[in-house]
């Protein structure tokens, strides 16, 4: 099972870029009472019933793996945010592209942790393929407001790439950094 | 740390390229790939990434590492699995990764060029694996 929010981006996002799309957009917003997401691509999509049976745990497509019985992702989701009295939902058009949001209100007990911002931010952006991700993170909160967005195509050339271990590592520092609330 | 622009992430990197004396290893990359379909997820792959990168960045091998993620590989049982490409060793998929784990597979596989025993789940041939 998943265990932190930033399980669950990671894998819808992974979703977003294998289904083709030339630009996938994540949004994180925060307050003191609850944290909302939502990942947009413009990929292949899916017809009604095709989402139905992708939220269904014993579907898959059979393409990553021939044999495989189970597609956990999104059920895994949808358990999740049910436990946690958040909410869930998704569209999609075929031929356009998904849109999948989701909330968890923080004061329940079963709501998962945030996790690693930084680190999913990181794994997210370095997902395999030419498409471009755009990520918007929010947070507005009593201890202080938060907004910065990322482009993957802008980290991608300040870096020269984001495959070698010394772009991953500095790119770490740079996506903590923007967790701060100033600039220097 | 104070929030970085953009401008101060690319003078950063032209900073290290200049200290940085890159060594070619055959004329070819190591590459390190990191399941990270939803079984490795659920397992602890983006820990064991994160670990992995860190760790190749304390043993200065940032500048001839290329680090990837992909989907799962198969493995599920085993997750998290680590896949290991590096000239002049056996390409190899460790599986049952864990932070610790991982920066040893740094140490031994690209710095001291050994397999890390008890974590080979496919490949090498037989003969070369020794128990």
């Amino acid at each position: 099972m998943h265990y932190a929010l930033e399980d669950y981006v990671l894998d819808i996002a992974q979703n977003a870029v294998e289904a083709g799309a030339g630009l996938v957009r994540v949004e994180i917003a925060e307050t003191d009472k609850a944290i909302s997401v939502a990942v947009a691509d413009d990929g292949v999509g899916m017809t009604g019933e095709e989402v139905a049976r992708a939220l269904d745990p014993f579907y898959t497509d059979g393409k990553k793996h021939a044999k495989r019985k189970v597609g956990l992702g999104l059920p895994f989701l949808v358990q999740a945010t049910r436990q946690a009295e958040g909410s869930f939902g998704i569209e999609s058009r075929k031929g356009e592209g998904t849109r999948v949001s989701f909330s968890f209100p923080k004061g329940n007990v079963d709501a998962p942790p945030v996790g690693d911002l930084p680190g999913l931010f990181r794994s997210i952006l370095c997902l395999p393929g030419a498409h471009e991700m755009t990520i918007r993170r929010t947070r507005t909160s009593e201890t202080g407001d938060l907004s910065y967005e990322l482009s993957r195509k802008e980290l991608a050339e300040a870096l020269g790439g984001l495959e070698r271990g010394d772009s991953l590592a500095m790119l770490r520092d740079f996506l903590v950094s923007q967790e701060e609330d100033e600039t220097d | 740390m104070a929030k970085m622009t953009l401008e101060q992430l690319r003078k950063l990197r032209e900073d290290k390229k200049q200290d940085l004396t890159r060594r070619e290893v055959e004329g070819k990359e190591i590459q390190i790939i990191v399941g990270m379909g939803t079984c490795g997820i659920a397992a602890g792959a983006k820990q064991t990434f994160d670990e992995i990168v860190k760790a190749v960045d304390e043993y200065g091998l940032g500048a001839d590492v290329i680090i990837r993620q992909t989907g799962c590989m198969g493995l599920c049982y085993v997750e998290p699995t680590v896949e290991v490409v590096m000239p002049g060793m056996p390409t190899v998929i460790y599986g049952k990764m864990t932070q610790e784990t991982a920066k040893e597979l740094v140490r031994k596989h690209l710095v001291e060029k050994s397999l890390l025993e008890n974590h080979i789940f496919d490949r090498p041939a037989a003969d070369i694996v020794k128990k």
